[in-house]
């Protein structure tokens, strides 16, 4: 009997704990359904609201995200040129920018219905491809893929790919020109005037 | 003859486009995937104006004026049209399963659809597939060759250029003899295009640093992973 509610116990403590770390296509799946359910209920998203949407982006996408691995993919190999205070400085100013296009997404976003393709993994992976398409009336649907890595506070996001093109390393021949050009400094300078601009652009109402 | 007139006026600017644009220097800065990018820059640039003093309001009216359920019509219609060319593009691409569903989906819809206007095929689980000449070349074992903005169609690469010359050819809309049908179907499906892409536009502006970059690695990535039918091997982080 002692034996018997052991294993009961053991059981459960398993199954909280496998709770605590979602599977990465089942969080794929709920964060999606949950950010998608609040943009279809909320008409100040819809129409546009920044602030609202970048709410919602900071508050709940965002913690999955690896935004450092996404700087460095971004840079290339020209990243090793950069300082750990500029690499600091460099992830904050990329995560606005990728902050900002995914907001911008968001309020794009009118009703398509989402499919969450079976991901096939074993316990021991520590790195995988979440895959899931968007149907959009009239066309083929867009695929819309989620690489994520295994880390000590769960799976994080690292790279997002629209129809095949990454939205991470589509910067990198640009950033690594212009890292060539006016150094990292240029790069980090380049940084701060779009995120200016789209800043003055679409004030937070 | 007005018309006549205007269109050989377009070809001068055209034509000094191009020239002062080569002129002008092939400035590089040194990415080997597009030698001759002061000439692109040029050409995205001219492109650029003609969508936003032409296309691109047509497109806004087009979007505002037609309800959704017509304007998935048109898109429909001119699908099942390219249907039948990504059908023979599959096979000649080697993949005849995938031929036989994309002439089923065409068989489907121009009959059960109502001349495609309705894509029954794919609820009836018949996916669309993405096939035109350039990606069967590459299929082919064609390189890419160097980025190159085509003045009206925008981004491709040289081996996607020669493809674009046998899409057109083998366009059935351009085949049709009477002008005046042939010209405004052509013209329509350009608009509903170009409405399809209208929200991708605010996503790049918000995006691109360089948004002639922007959209020349889009449009490198994006064609690498066609030609790979969505499975390209991953390029090295760095």
């Amino acid at each position: 009997m002692k034996l018997l509610l052991g294993l009961l116990a053991a059981c459960l403590f398993s199954a909280a704990a496998m709770a605590s770390e979602q599977a990465p296509d089942v969080l794929v799946k709920n964060v999606t359904t949950e950010v998608l359910d609040t943009v279809r209920q909320d008409k100040d998203i819809q129409n546009g609201n920044s602030k609202k949407t970048l709410d919602l982006v900071e508050t709940k996408i965002l913690p999955h995200f690896n935004f450092q691995r996404m700087t460095q993919l971004a840079m290339g190999r020209e990243g090793r040129k950069a300082t750990p205070e500029q690499l600091k400085v460099l992830t904050d100013e990329f995560r606005t920018l990728l902050v900002r296009t995914y907001s911008k997404a968001l309020t794009e976003y009118r009703d398509q219905e989402i499919s969450f393709k079976p991901l096939k993994w074993a316990a021991t992976d520590t790195d995988v491809k979440v895959r899931t398409e968007v149907k959009q009336s009239g066309g083929k649907p867009i695929t819309l893929d989620y690489y994520l890595e295994k880390s000590a506070a769960g799976w994080k996001v690292y790279d997002v790919e629209v129809a095949g093109a990454s939205l991470v390393t589509n910067y990198r021949s640009s950033f690594s020109q212009e890292i060539q050009k006016n150094g990292v400094e240029g790069l980090i300078r380049s940084l701060q005037a779009k995120n200016k601009t789209g800043a003055a652009a679409s004030p937070a109402k | 003859m007005k018309a006549q007139k205007t269109v050989s006026r377009f070809k001068a600017t055209l034509l000094a486009l191009t020239l002062s644009a080569l002129l002008s220097g092939c400035a590089t800065s040194g990415n080997p995937k597009d030698p001759i990018e002061g000439f692109n820059r040029a050409m995205f640039a001219f492109n650029e104006g003609l969508d936003t003093v032409l296309i691109k309001p047509v497109a806004q009216g087009y979007d505002a004026v037609l309800p959704t359920p017509v304007r998935t019509g048109v898109t429909n219609f001119f699908g099942n049209i390219a249907d039948l060319f990504i059908g023979i593009n599959n096979l000649l691409q080697g993949k005849p399963d995938q031929a036989l569903s994309d002439l089923g989906r065409v068989a489907i819809n121009s009959t059960i659809g109502i001349l495609g206007l309705f894509d029954v095929a794919s609820e009836a689980g018949l996916e669309k597939h993405e096939e035109d000449f350039g990606q069967t070349f590459g299929r082919w074992g064609v390189g890419d060759g160097a980025y190159v903005v085509i003045p009206l169609f925008g981004p491709r690469t040289v081996r996607d250029t020669v493809g674009l010359v046998l899409d057109v050819k083998a366009d059935p809309v351009g085949g049709i003899d009477h002008v005046a049908t042939r010209n405004s179907l052509a013209a329509l499906r350009l608009i509903d295009t170009r409405a399809d892409l209208l929200p991708a536009d605010k996503v790049i502006e918000e995006a691109a640093i360089d948004k002639y970059a922007y959209v020349r690695d889009g449009y490198l990535q994006r064609r690498r992973n066609l030609i790979h039918d969505g499975n390209p091997p991953r390029e090295a982080d760095y």
